[in-house]
């Protein structure tokens, strides 16, 4: 995906800059929103170029209700997680069994590729050790027996990724590209 | 006492409980990897718990709807930044040498350095044949 002009990256940028700005005063006072915009201006005319590569792209209303879908979804997988570890931790017997896998991402754009390893560090039992390219290698606190099992590495990489990085792609896909 | 500082006290409790169990974690497992994944997940969800328990409870017993307005987005900026230390945490463990533990089943990370490695050092030796 090349990237998109001047203009709509400048834009997105304050967008997102005023919105936190909105966000941390939590006030609609009319001088702490003009105040805000100048600053949002001002900060974004020299920060977008690294901010964002595809500008109001990202706005489009089929992303934006896929990760409005994402942060539920996402922070359930993550309580679930949780309470899983935490039984880990609290069983007398300690039941672990711990690897590093190795996963396929089908994703292509930087900031997916982030977002998924972030994803699955926050999601516990996986923590992402290293990405290259296409390759994410996970520390897993249980890697289950048919990841174990595989007789060859595409075996391995497709259990493997089937467990850990494909429930997160099919909302990142849309999002990020 | 109304709803909301109940359900925010509780939460409270919650994140709390969960900061223990991460604790406990750091005790009970082997090794530095297994020590991220239950020392740095569980504060994450403990963190959450009590700041945006905090920002309910205050709300509850009525003070600004600010409140919850800005722990949510203190909160959303832990979920964003957490992960990137952990990763730059546990990689530069890896990547100073620090074993797995002996009962870890595969390491799938080792083979695709050696084999990395390995390749590096063919292309070298070609180079040289030049």
């Amino acid at each position: 995906m090349g990237e998109a002009n001047r203009f709509s990256r400048y834009a997105y940028t304050v967008i997102v800059l005023f919105l936190i700005w909105v966000l941390l005063t939590a006030s609609l006072d009319r001088q702490e929103l003009i105040f805000g915009f100048l600053l949002s201006l001002f900060v974004a005319s020299f920060t977008y170029p690294m901010f964002t590569s595809r500008g109001l792209g990202n706005l489009h209303p089929r992303r934006v209700a896929y990760a409005m879908a994402y942060v539920p979804y996402f922070l359930w997988a993550m309580i679930m997680a949780n309470l899983d570890v935490a039984y880990r931790v609290l069983h007398p017997k300690r039941p672990i069994r711990p690897g590093i896998v190795h996963c396929k991402t089908v994703l292509k754009s930087n900031t997916g590729k982030l977002s998924l390893a972030n994803s699955i560090t926050l999601t516990p039992g996986t923590i992402t050790l290293d990405v290259d390219g296409e390759d994410y290698f996970i520390h897993w606190i249980w890697v289950p027996d048919e990841v174990l099992g595989a007789k060859t590495e595409g075996e391995h990489v497709e259990n493997a990724s089937r467990n850990i990085t494909r429930p997160f792609e099919k909302f990142l896909k849309v999002i990020f590209g | 006492m109304n709803v909301l500082s109940a359900t925010g006290e509780a939460l409270v409790l919650i994140g709390t409980f969960f900061y223990f169990l991460s604790a406990l974690g750091l005790i009970r497992m082997p090794d530095v990897y297994n020590r991220m994944q239950t020392s740095t997940k569980s504060a994450t969800l403990g963190s959450l718990g009590v700041i945006i328990g905090t920002g309910l409870w205050a709300v509850g017993m009525g003070h600004s709807v600010a409140w919850i307005v800005q722990t949510v987005v203190v909160a959303t900026f832990i979920l964003l930044t957490n992960p990137i230390s952990a990763h730059a945490l546990i990689r530069g463990a890896y990547r100073s040498g620090i074993p797995l533990w002996n009962g870890s089943v595969v390491d799938k990370y080792g083979e695709h350095l050696e084999a990395k490695a390995e390749a590096a050092e063919n292309e070298k030796d070609e180079g040289d044949g030049e």
